[in-house]
């Protein structure tokens, strides 16, 4: 194999970690047994995604390479094996919509299609702006809230066709929106309350 | 159902903090240096007492799967490994139990650490879930902070350490194996068995992988005696489970239950009942998308446990119970899935990355009705030349529910077929 392609003119030449994540990534290393540091490759790559804006140049993967004292080549195997490794430019937010068969029977279908319609892209491509990127991905495992939608690091819970349009605009306003059930769930619970823990529904007391 | 004081995971829903101190007042961390001091044989012969089967799909024996571990071990380290890579289409139980209760899995990793003689545990969590590996570092932290992992453990004199390893996107890692490849910074491509990690894991050490809630259970098993969680449910079935109730009801959700509930009571008691009511029901796949679809007829008694499951060809798997009502486009449903398996196949085994590839083209095909009568036969006499064939049991996992759908749709794609076939009668020639 070689080295992952990158026919998208965005590849940069260069890419180094900033001290503050050189840092980091002394530590992350140290979580691992001596001589196996090449247990931090994942770890790393995601440090480096996160550093260049949400993907991974080649030249980011043979930083980590070169830091972790490993073969470029099994970097880049590892940067092609897992999803959240993206290996093209992706917007500033990443919205990814579940489609797997729980949130497709709640209706994944009609938010991937309220996405698209708000968006004015479709699956796997970024707005003019730059600004959102518009994915499907498989189960997120938040199933009993289904359908889900992933925006960044946060799971938008329960969510409706009708809810994207909010969402959306309230991220182009800078604001984030409030992530979780957007029908008013704790969490995982059925709605309108446990049927269990009557006693667990508020904070400890001592 | 299942008694309040008898439910483990008493903050499920995050309705109260995860933090330590908050942890403690629910019960977690009560002396535990008297439970490590029981010794390694009495916590393993209690768990094994406890009938404790594994949470994350397969169902072996907890206390079993410890006791295979090599005892004395002084020329390496031992490690234990937590599969907190939850992916099973249908799962999302130990999601609650990273984000709400991470203290129970934190003292369940030292206990089961101990037992094992493990130096060090690893916790790997699936990477989508950020915000719930957060909270169990910051529980790690609290942990440490308050001396009960680390260097003299509780005050044991026992040394433990627990690190977090993120995934990255790939429901293959969920495998033992796949999942110690990726902690060793590889692509998560299972292993060939033997060696068992319990032989040869992480690192060529000897090796533990347990689930989420495998592990989460050890230490309120141990306080309140193998007895009272072997009393639950049913013989060889024990305990308690955390189902997870998505699809068509009223109210989907996560609820802890006793092993055994009948299925019907475990939705209408807890989930709200099958939408526009249990007559309306189609099927349900009870234990995880790799486990087969079953009819209502089989829903209106079966029990939800791994024998009774097993006994009407399927499985509790990771007990995540998918509903469908009557609305539902069932060959739909699982041609979902059966692209789901295409696209996580790891790519190693021949028969599982061309034959995932081939059955979900066919199923797709098989939703419209855009086949022939004769290819139903063909796709099942592949589906079971991939089942069995493969390094993993993702090959098995992709095969099963496409046997389900046939096991029991078989007429409503044949009326498909049919119908295809009627309306363009030379295009399906």
């Amino acid at each position: 194999m070689s080295a992952p392609a990158s026919d998208h003119g965005h590849e940069p030449t260069s890419f180094a970690f900033t001290q503050e994540n050189l840092e980091l990534a002394k530590r992350i290393i140290a979580k691992y047994p001596e001589g196996k540091q090449a247990s931090a490759c994942m770890p790393l790559l995601d440090v480096a995604q996160r550093q260049n804006g949400g993907w991974l140049p080649r030249v980011a993967m043979d930083a980590v390479a070169d830091l972790l004292g490993m073969p470029r080549i099994r970097v880049y195997e590892v940067a092609t094996f897992y999803t959240m490794y993206n290996k093209n430019p992706v917007g500033k937010h990443h919205i990814q919509v579940c489609t797997t068969t729980p949130c497709w029977l709640r209706g994944s279908d009609d938010i991937v299609h309220a996405c698209k319609k708000k968006l004015g892209v479709g699956l796997g491509e970024t707005t003019a702006d730059g600004q959102f990127t518009l994915g499907e991905v498989e189960c997120s495992g938040a199933c009993v809230n289904a359908p889900v939608v992933q925006i960044g690091d946060d799971y938008y819970e329960d969510v409706a066709p009708e809810h994207i349009d909010g969402l959306i605009e309230a991220i182009k306003r800078g604001e984030k929106p409030k992530a979780g059930s957007q029908i008013g769930r704790q969490s995982s619970e059925p709605l309108g309350g446990p049927t269990t823990l009557a006693a667990f529904t508020t904070q400890a007391d001592d | 159902m299942l008694r309040d004081e008898d439910r483990i995971f008493t903050n499920l829903y995050g309705f109260q903090d995860f933090g330590l101190e908050a942890a403690r007042k629910r019960g977690d961390w009560d002396n535990t240096a008297a439970i490590l001091q029981n010794g390694r044989e009495w916590i393993i012969d209690n768990v094994k007492e406890s009938g404790l089967r594994g949470r994350g799909g397969a169902g072996f024996s907890t206390g079993m799967k410890w006791s295979f571990m090599p005892k004395n071990v002084t020329d390496k380290p031992v490690y234990l490994v937590i599969n907190a890579d939850e992916g099973e289409p249908g799962t999302c139980k130990d999601r609650d139990i990273l984000r709400h209760d991470p203290h129970k899995l934190i003292e369940g990793c030292l206990i089961a650490g101990f037992a094992i003689g493990a130096s060090a545990c690893y916790i790997y969590i699936r990477g989508e879930f950020y915000n719930e590996s957060s909270n169990v570092q910051r529980a790690i932290d609290e942990a440490y902070a308050a001396g009960l992992i680390g260097k003299n453990a509780c005050g044991t004199g026992y040394s433990y350490d627990v690190f977090i390893h993120r995934g990255a996107g790939a429901y293959i890692c969920g495998e033992e194996t796949a999942l110690i490849e990726s902690i060793e910074g590889k692509k998560g491509q299972p292993r060939n068995k033997p060696p068992f990690p319990a032989q040869a894991g992480l690192y060529s050490c000897p090796t533990t992988v347990n689930n989420v809630e495998s592990i989460a259970v050890v230490p309120t098993i141990l306080r309140r005696g193998a007895g009272w969680f072997a009393g639950l449910g049913r013989p060889k079935n024990t305990g308690t489970k955390l189902f997870c109730i998505s699809g068509h009801v009223n109210k989907p959700c996560n609820v802890e239950e006793e092993m055994g509930i009948p299925l019907k009571e475990l939705i209408e008691r807890h989930a709200g009942g099958v939408r526009g009511g249990w007559d309306n029901l189609l099927a349900i796949i009870p234990g995880g998308s790799s486990v087969p679809v079953l009819t209502k007829e089989i829903c209106d008694t079966v029990l939800m446990d791994f024998d009774s499951l097993r006994d009407v060809r399927s499985g509790l798997g990771t007990a995540a119970v998918i509903v469908m009502d009557k609305s539902t486009d069932i060959v739909k449903a699982i041609a979902r899935l059966s692209s789901f398996y295409a696209h996580e196949s790891c790519g190693q085994c021949t028969p599982c990355r061309e034959g995932t590839g081939w059955m979900s083209r066919v199923m797709q095909r098989m939703v419209t009705g855009n086949a022939r009568m004769e290819e139903i036969d063909l796709l099942l006499q592949v589906t079971k030349q991939v089942e069995g064939h493969t390094i993993c049991a993702l090959g098995d996992a992709a095969a099963w529910p496409i046997q389900g759908l046939f096991r029991h749709f078989r007429p409503e794609v044949e009326r498909r077929i049919q119908a295809y076939r009627n309306a363009a009668p030379l295009a399906a020639e």
